[in-house]
């Protein structure tokens, strides 16, 4: 495969995920502001944002560390908001898992919830994108991502000790997580799961060390798969 | 304050866990196809995990000690009720964090 039959896809899904960037961005900095607040140096705060890359379960486990939740609960917690990426790995597979292995794992720790939908949206409309040029498509979508991530990590980090508590910035979790449940409530069943899950959690406060988030997150999952059932069933569910 | 070997240990168990669960089917199961039942529940794990660990957050701050907080409330509800509308996580940040401020500079 020659290069240049392959810079097209690859330009196009930078293109493609270029406007993402506006949101990556605040997001990235929230967690920069935030772990500095927690009293993160600025290369443990770099450390974590490079090597797991997953903004939504790094705010989840410094949120529970921070709250002085065991180490063991705030890491199965940050691993249950990854559990879609294993969802995420198994629909590209179809689509990238003949790719080489070193290529494979490339992908997969690139694999977020941006370049994953932009990528099988992308190659369920284009059928006729052989695998270099869907790689290079996946590979496109990542390129602005991955260092506006890094570099707004890295700015919020810096900025972070110069933010008076009048910023309110305890609620800045709860806004940026609010922001991304709204739009994932695509389905009854979605929307059953959320309310199951935010219901459990406030009646389960009580368990120790935070464990009743978990409780009420893994009753909400079955609660959201039985209810995908019983709308499929009546055939409601699209 | 949170421990050291704490958090490096929390830090390099997320990170290798997380490609883990990246890895988990590009890497290992290939081209083979996955139980219905999995799926339906891999679904609904961002769903389910986010609300759960937010809940008791907006009905108790941390930034009141605890205490339910008026304008925390409203901006929560105004960021859920804008993604759910336009579907758009950049504009519900947005509304969210105006009506937070507002809100607070109203309350004094």
């Amino acid at each position: 495969m020659s290069s240049t039959s392959s810079k097209t896809p690859f330009w196009l899904g930078f293109r493609d995920a270029a406007p993402f960037v506006l949101v990556v961005a605040p997001f990235a900095m929230v967690f920069g502001v935030i772990a500095t607040e927690a009293g993160l140096s600025i290369a443990e705060t770099m450390v974590f944002t490079i090597s797991v890359f997953a903004g939504a379960a790094q705010l989840t486990s410094l949120q529970l560390l921070q709250e002085n939740a065991p180490a063991v609960i705030a890491l199965v917690s940050g691993l249950a908001v990854n559990l879609r990426m294993a969802m995420y790995s198994a629909s590209l597979t179809p689509h990238l898992g003949a790719a080489p292995l070193w290529k494979r794992a490339l992908i997969s720790y690139l694999t977020v919830d941006q370049s994953y939908a932009l990528s099988v949206a992308k190659f369920d409309e284009r059928t006729d994108w052989d695998l270099p040029r869907k790689t290079a498509y996946f590979f496109g979508t990542c390129s602005p991502i991955l260092p506006v991530w890094v570099s707004m990590t890295l700015i919020g980090a810096l900025i972070g000790e110069r933010i008076p508590p009048e910023a309110a910035l305890d609620f800045a979790v709860p806004i940026a997580f609010l922001a991304i449940i709204g739009p994932m409530l695509r389905t009854p069943a979605h929307l059953v799961t959320a309310l199951v899950a935010s219901l459990g959690s406030v009646l389960f406060t009580w368990v120790p060390y935070n464990m009743g988030v978990i409780i009420a997150a893994s009753i909400a999952m079955m609660a959201g798969a039985q209810a995908e059932l019983e709308l499929t069933k009546r055939g409601l569910f699209k | 304050m949170i421990e050291r070997p704490e958090l490096w240990v929390v830090i390099a168990l997320l990170a290798f866990g997380s490609f883990l669960l990246r890895f988990a089917f590009l890497g290992f199961v290939g081209n083979r196809e996955l139980p219905a039942w999995l799926l339906r529940h891999l679904r609904y794990t961002a769903v389910a995990v986010l609300p759960a660990l937010i809940a008791p957050m907006i009905l108790w701050p941390s930034g009141t000690d605890g205490a339910f907080d008026l304008p925390r409330f409203a901006a929560a509800m105004v960021t859920l009720a804008a993604g759910l509308y336009w579907r758009n996580v950049l504009v519900a940040i947005t509304l969210g964090a105006t009506t937070l401020y507002l809100g607070l500079y109203l309350a004094g």
